[in-house]
């Protein structure tokens, strides 16, 4: 096996180009276990780790804060994540163990797509956009367009993804994300809520109840139908449940060895009511 | 390469918190466990195990895999020299799985190369051809016949009953339930491993391996290989943990036969996913209890039936049966019982030995069934255990009669005094809230419970079996050498067996030598026996040699010995003035005793379950608060309170580890752990999908020590490591059923079985 050792990103995407068979490599916590597992049996590795450009938080426009691929979760747990986008450092808190944390980062949630990366739903909650790179060009695809299924993405081999936009919005946001222990484990249940005051809406978007992130556009739209989404109003309990009814229904969980399809979906609504009202406690 | 002797130096006697003399190496990762071992011109082992849970081998065919470079031979039963099978109790497990598999990861063949991607892909070349049968999977269906034997010996491994008192009593107030137990996994870190060296003639071999008991490793092994036993040597590797899943042989045979087939050391090691396949875990259950009580509460009869899934191999079952319908009663008076059980033979995993063995099973029945009395007849969960507490002289539902010391109902009473936590606090940190990290509850939704759970537990092993252990102590220039073969899987009696020779000789200086079959067997580290027993057997040994420095110091100086006592580090005369050290006494002098520490005999039952078949009892109680989240089934469990009757505590440090350790095993039974099946495979082996708890999901643990000094023991001290474990599940189930009024009879409970 060769293993590139990239320093610039140019470095890795030149060796892209070079190498068909090159696997991306950052933090190594999905691939790593693959390889152990023998699922995959990689000839060429393209090595992130030491591209530092992919390791910054910006903010350069207002309203916007980018951070690259590979800063780690335990970095995205506090400042300025933590004040600027709160479900962000949330579902970054929520992944694995410390260990993992300190290496783990968005762009391996977004190369691998699981439906159980923790932090797609709130990527998806707040229209996130993703940057990718080829060695000659550059573009910017939604969230909502770049996960097309269980594992599967639009990222071309060439490609890197080197940054994701979050929109800084006004108002409560949260995540929650429900396991059968009290950390490290894997979500059976997760959802992304954010109030956002300026537009007078809520989103949500839930992980591990479908083969891709689910934002419930049809809940969130009889919701701003229902109720004025403005700060400083409150929920009543009847339209928090009716919020968290709708949400499930929205939801397509299934039966597997970590739960049930009908815990799954009981456990979106208690999660999307309970996240509505604390929006707007 | 042979683990080296361990020498500690300290006034460390019996009752001080001594530290491990491995502890520092194990925390700054320099500890050697068996799966870092190596030798010159090693080759690497690997086994190849069935796909399918029931299946006929139509053929095997290893010629690809043999060509492949890099390996250097593969094996399948054709290959086995000696015995075919093996087991514990019973010899019905082959070696390798030879015209059917009977279980998903049954061992087919197993292949040597000089490296483990050459052992992977050798594997991947070995074509077996299978015709698949379908899989007997529901116990019930071995009781009733209406599934053929999936083995020779048939479907059921062992039926027995327990006929006790008036069959027709019955009690103003009945109360019944279905209990369901999962199937917990020992998970142990450190992984199945072994070095086989073979002899340079070729005709032994040395086994370097982690496990519970070397003595039997070896009957086991030599006669597979059909080598003589003084052809085949055991040493103790570093072992990571063992809860009673290295009892039964797993890579023992396959790594010796590889070595004697090449001609060179061999080393084999599981990953976590074939450990999952590679020992037995512990029994799931079903469990009906149903218990006559007075309108006070009494038990007046106990009717029951047990059935203990062993999986396709009998490995323990049938001491697990034993151990499970014979505390059917728990801690508590009971005259008149009917009990049924049977141990049955499916197409799952075989199940054999994990911490508690059977009792756990038999306690969240008993203990779920003492709640369902206490509320029929308005009384509190103390006041009824407190009611039917068994007490030393009180007869079982075996006959056999209580001779242990047995301060029920002052475990409960002790347990009660110990202060309930704070109530939750508004502010409290989130990760402290039932869901923890993943932020999914405030404190509004929040209900919290207290439950209880009081447990019975046979020490040693039972039904007449002679578990012996052996020790030899060897005094020389003031230094004591110990001798066992006794495993060392984290229990600490590589700790406690120089605080006995301290305690006894007044040497300072302990040296552990070499834990081998270079001695007589030690017996089993399980049952909670190792103290008792091992530690009865270093402490024999030692006074063996004190009694023979005193003659050879009351020789030379011209004193009775019989005046003479060890004080501090002196050989002291009582009636006199004259004194010596020990190191002075011993100078130049070398002093060897051996000694083999015996428990008395016990019974086999008869086909009443009557009989005097255990040997001695410990007791325990636990109080466990829990909080709730009822919408979404999450639970914290915030405290768990205890007092254990120990008899005595010998390092007091080693046993709150023991407590806080089974109470983390039994909150994982309670709450998460599970291997889950289906259709006769495994969905879950791995540690991301099979959850242990983690340090957010620990409980608070107070704990106090019962020390009534059992005269039986030769240490006055009860084995502790089984007991934390056994009634605190019980008692967090009986917390939830509190705070939820869910009436919850599965372990482990989970959300969907809170909230739908």
């Amino acid at each position: 096996m060769t293993v590139i050792v990239a320093k610039e990103l140019s470095t890795a995407l030149a060796a892209l180009r070079e190498h068909a068979d090159a696997r991306l490599i950052q933090g190594g916590t999905d691939l790593m276990v693959e390889i152990n597992f023998n699922h995959v049996k990689p000839t060429t590795m393209v090595s992130l780790r030491d591209v530092q450009s992919l390791r910054t938080i910006r903010q350069d426009s207002p309203g916007i804060m980018s951070i690259g691929s590979g800063v780690p979760y335990s970095v995205l747990e506090g400042e300025p994540v933590l004040s600027a986008i709160p479900a962000l450092a949330q579902a970054s808190r929520t992944v694995g163990s410390p260990q993992i944390r300190a290496t783990g980062s968005l762009g391996g949630n977004l190369g691998t797509c699981s439906p159980a990366g923790d932090t797609l739903p709130v990527m998806f909650a707040l229209d996130a956009m993703i940057h990718l790179s080829t060695l000659d060009s550059q573009r910017v695809v939604s969230i909502h367009d770049f996960m097309t299924g269980v594992k599967r993405n639009v990222r071309q081999h060439d490609e890197i993804i080197t940054a994701i936009d979050f929109p800084i919005v006004q108002g409560w946001q949260g995540y929650s994300k429900v396991g059968v222990r009290n950390a490290m484990v894997i979500s059976v249940a997760s959802a992304c809520l954010v109030a956002d005051h300026k537009h007078a809406d809520v989103r949500l978007a839930l992980g591990s109840v479908g083969p891709t992130i689910i934002r419930c556009r049809e809940a969130e739209a009889w919701l701003k139908s229902s109720q004025d989404l403005t700060a400083g109003q409150s929920i009543s309990l009847d339209i928090a449940h009716e919020f968290g009814r709708r949400a499930a229904d929205e939801s397509s969980p299934i039966d597997d060895h970590r739960s049930t399809a009908q815990y799954r979906r009981h456990a979106i609504s208690v999660l999307a009511s309970r996240m509505l009202r604390k929006a707007y406690q | 390469m042979a683990p080296s002797s361990t020498v500690t130096k300290s006034r460390d006697v019996l009752g001080t918190n001594a530290l491990r003399p491995d502890g520092a190496q194990k925390v700054q990762g320099s500890f050697e466990f068996t799966s870092d071992m190596h030798a010159e011109n090693m080759l690497w082992g690997a086994t190849l195990r069935s796909p399918h849970p029931y299946a006929r081998i139509v053929s095997i065919d290893t010629s690809a895999a043999l060509a492949l470079s890099g390996v250097k031979c593969v094996i399948t039963a054709s290959d086995v020299p000696g015995k075919l099978t093996y087991g514990l109790i019973s010899s019905d497990q082959p070696v390798f799985a030879h015209e059917f598999v009977r279980y998903m990861g049954e061992p087919v063949a197993a292949v040597a190369a000089d490296h483990p991607e050459t052992c992977r892909r050798a594997l991947a070349l070995i074509k077996v051809a299978y015709e698949v049968l379908k899989p007997l999977t529901n116990p019930e269906d071995a009781i009733s016949g209406s599934h053929d034997p999936i083995h020779p010996d048939g479907n059921v491994i062992r039926h027995q009953r327990i006929i006790r008192g008036d069959q027709a009593a019955t009690g103003a107030v009945v109360v019944e339930g279905e209990y369901v137990i999962g199937m917990q996994d020992q998970a142990f870190l450190g992984l199945e491993a072994a070095l086989a060296i073979p002899d340079p003639d070729g005709l032994g071999v040395h086994l370097h391996v982690a496990t519970q008991w070397l003595h039997e490793d070896l009957s086991q092994i030599s006669a597979c290989l059909g080598l003589p036993a003084e052809k085949v040597r055991l040493t103790l590797g570093g072992v990571g943990g063992a809860f009673g899943a290295r009892e039964d042989i797993s890579l023992q045979v396959h790594c010796c036969l590889l070595a004697l087939k090449t001609g060179r050391p061999i080393k084999m090691q599981y990953s976590r996913e074939e450990s999952f396949f590679g020992h037995v875990h512990r029994h799931p259950a079903s469990i009906f209890m149903r218990h006559h009580a007075d309108l006070n509460g009494k038990i007046i009869k106990i009717d029951a039936r047990f059935v203990f899934d062993g999986g396709a191999y009998t490995s323990t079952s049938p001491a697990v049966l034993i151990n499970g319908i014979t505390h059917t009663q728990g801690p508590y008076k009971c005259d008149n019982a009917t009990v049924d059980g049977y141990a049955v033979r499916t197409n799952n995993p075989p199940c054999g030995a994990m911490r508690g063995f059977g009792v756990v099973q038999a306690c969240f029945a008993h203990e779920s069934q003492m709640d369902k009395i206490a509320a029929a007849v308005g009384k509190s969960p103390v006041e009824i255990r407190l009611i039917n507490a068994m007490a030393t002289g009180d007869p079982l539902i075996t006959g056999q009669i209580m001779e242990s010391v047995a301060p029920v109902a002052r475990c409960i009473t002790e347990t009660d005094a110990i202060p309930l936590p704070p109530s939750l606090d508004v502010n409290a940190d989130e990760l402290e809230l039932p869901g923890g990290s993943g932020l999914t509850s405030s404190q509004s939704n929040i209900v919290r419970g207290i439950g209880w759970g009081v447990s019975m537990k046979n020490l040693m092993y039972s039904e007449g079996f002679d578990d012996f252990a052996t020790a030899r102590c060897t005094l020389k220039d003031g230094v004591a050498s110990l001798k066992f073969a006794t495993s060392e899987v984290g229990q600490g009696f590589v700790t406690l067996a120089p605080q006995i020779a301290r305690s006894v000789l007044g040497v300072d200086d302990v040296l552990i030598e070499p834990i081998d079959t270079e001695i007589g067997s030690a017996g089993s580290t399980s049952a909670s026996r190792q103290t008792w027993m091992s530690g009865g057997a270093v402490d024999g040994a030692c006074r063996l040699v004190r009694e023979r420095l005193f003659h050879h110091v009351g020789k030379i100086h011209n004193i009775d010995p019989l005046r003479l006592v060890i004080e501090g580090t002196d050989v002291v005369d009582q009636m006199g003035t004259f004194r010596i050290s020990v190191a002075d006494a011993s100078d130049g002098i070398e002093i060897s005793e051996t000694f083999e520490h015996h428990h008395r005999k016990t019974d086999e039952l008869d086909e009443h379950g009557q009989g005097n078949c255990h040997t001695a009892f410990a007791f325990v109680a636990h109080r466990a608060v829990v909080d709730v989240d009822p919408d979404l089934g999450l639970v914290k469990v915030v405290q768990i309170a205890t007092a254990q009757d120990v008899g005595r505590v010998l390092n007091p440090l080693s046993a709150i580890g023991q407590l806080e350790g089974g109470i983390a095993q039994g909150l994982g039974l309670a709450v998460m752990e599970e291997i889950v099946m289906k259709d006769g495979k495994v969905r879950n082996p791995s540690f991301t999908d099979y959850l242990l708890p983690t340090a957010l999901d620990a409980p608070d643990v107070v704990a106090v020590m019962i020390e009534e000094y059992e005269p039986q023991a030769p240490l006055g001290a009860k084995g502790i490591g089984e007991p934390p474990c056994i009634s605190v599940t019980p008692a967090i189930v009986a917390a939830i059923r509190n705070a939820t009024g869910k009436a919850i009879e599965r372990i482990p409970v989970r959300p969907q079985d809170i909230c739908l």
